[in-house]
């Protein structure tokens, strides 16, 4: 994987360590992900086994669940969400720190599942930006460890430092704005 | 309740007939006499506990709205069917009875909240499953099974997401699992997979 190279020779270069700061950021995040366990439904029993000694999520450095989205970096939707629910997961994304993922946990979660009815919102991918979407009524931890770990490499391959300044084209745009006023 | 106790209510109060049931005992009241029939129920027969409150919308008929009372008698462990027409078709209302049973407060706002009927003299008659927006009845037979679009309850996260809340038809539904074969068949899907959201379903099905 392109960022996750580390050149070190002890011999040649002693203590220093050259990479990527792409690969250093990657890695740094991927290895402590805070989950945010947004609970709606039994999803959220397997959930709490994942966190449980059995499956051990704390084996990927994702056992601090936080239950406050200010301390959070990835959401974990399980459960079913309702239109009345709905403007609560999004309020909740908003509140998160960048960078933010989310993890859509069973099928509820991804497309409304069995709950094809007026109260249910059909994936709660139409509010928010999911990154791993999990199979299952309701998977098992073993699922829930595996799109984590799937989340783990997504997070390895972005460009992290990048995505720290703003794009080109907005900096246009605000050296335009500047100019007008 | 043994036949002396129910002559005994027949005698009490003239509105009273027997209603057909299948299980338990039921009766048809008057929405006139419910408080004075509920209120005898507790205190003279032992029915001590409500079990559950709702109705039925018996759509094109008329009176449309009956409410549904369920009491037990913990003492004499029995069950009691009240059943109660609105006289209003249009604003369907009836008395409230969490006067007399606490437990009468949320499921009256629950039959409130999904049939529509107003319960007189409820502390706090709002909804309880749907958002205090939300202009329907879901559960009246002239609301469709799929749903209507109407916006999100929260305006600033519609025009964030651009969202409303969408009907969502049972496209070929509804979804069975086939009972044997490998797993990968058997999951639940629609026998008439012809037709989506996407995809008009085809005319004459």
């Amino acid at each position: 994987m392109q960022n996750t190279t580390i050149a070190y020779d002890s011999k040649v270069e002693g203590e220093v360590i050259v990479t990527q700061a792409d690969a250093v950021i990657n890695w740094i995040r991927k290895h402590s992900v805070w989950p945010m366990p947004m609970g709606l439904a039994c999803c959220a029993i397997e959930l709490m086994a994942a966190g449980g000694a059995r499956f051990d999520i704390s084996r990927f450095g994702m056992e601090v669940m936080r239950f406050s989205p200010r301390q959070a970096d990835c959401m974990i939707v399980a459960g079913t969400v309702t239109y009345k629910m709905a403007e609560v997961v999004r309020r909740i994304y908003d509140q998160m720190a960048e960078p933010k993922w989310v993890v859509a946990m069973g099928a509820c979660a991804s497309t409304g599942g069995m709950y094809r009815s007026y109260a249910t919102l059909q994936g709660v991918d139409q509010i928010i930006p999911v990154d791993v979407y999990i199979s299952g009524c309701p998977p098992r931890p073993e699922a829930l460890l595996d799109a984590m770990i799937k989340l783990q490499d997504k997070i390895g391959t972005e460009r992290s430092v990048k995505n720290l300044f703003p794009e080109k084209a907005d900096s246009k745009e605000v050296a335009e704005a500047t100019k007008e006023s | 309740m043994t036949t002396s106790d129910l002559a005994l209510l027949k005698e009490r109060f003239e509105t009273l007939t027997e209603r057909e049931s299948s299980d338990h005992v039921a009766v048809n009241c008057a929405s006139s006499q419910l408080i004075e029939l509920c209120t005898a129920l507790r205190d003279d027969f032992g029915y001590d506990m409500l079990v559950d409150v709702t109705a039925v919308d018996w759509d094109a008929q008329s009176p449309r709205f009956t409410g549904i009372y369920h009491f037990l008698s913990t003492t004499k462990h029995e069950y009691l069917r009240v059943a109660v027409d609105c006289t209003d078709d249009i604003n369907p209302a009836l008395p409230s009875l969490t006067g007399l049973y606490a437990a009468a407060n949320w499921h009256e706002r629950e039959t409130y909240d999904l049939m529509g009927i107003r319960y007189q003299g409820h502390p706090d008659l709002t909804r309880i499953l749907m958002w205090d927006a939300y202009p329907y009845h879901p559960l009246r037979k002239d609301f469709p099974l799929a749903g209507i679009e109407v916006p999100l309850p929260a305006d600033d996260v519609a025009e964030i997401t651009g969202m409303s809340v969408k009907p969502a038809p049972m496209v070929g539904g509804p979804f069975v699992s086939s009972a044997d074969g490998p797993m990968s068949q058997t999951e639940p899907r629609a026998r008439d997979e012809s037709w989506s959201e996407k995809k008009i379903k085809p005319c004459g099905k």
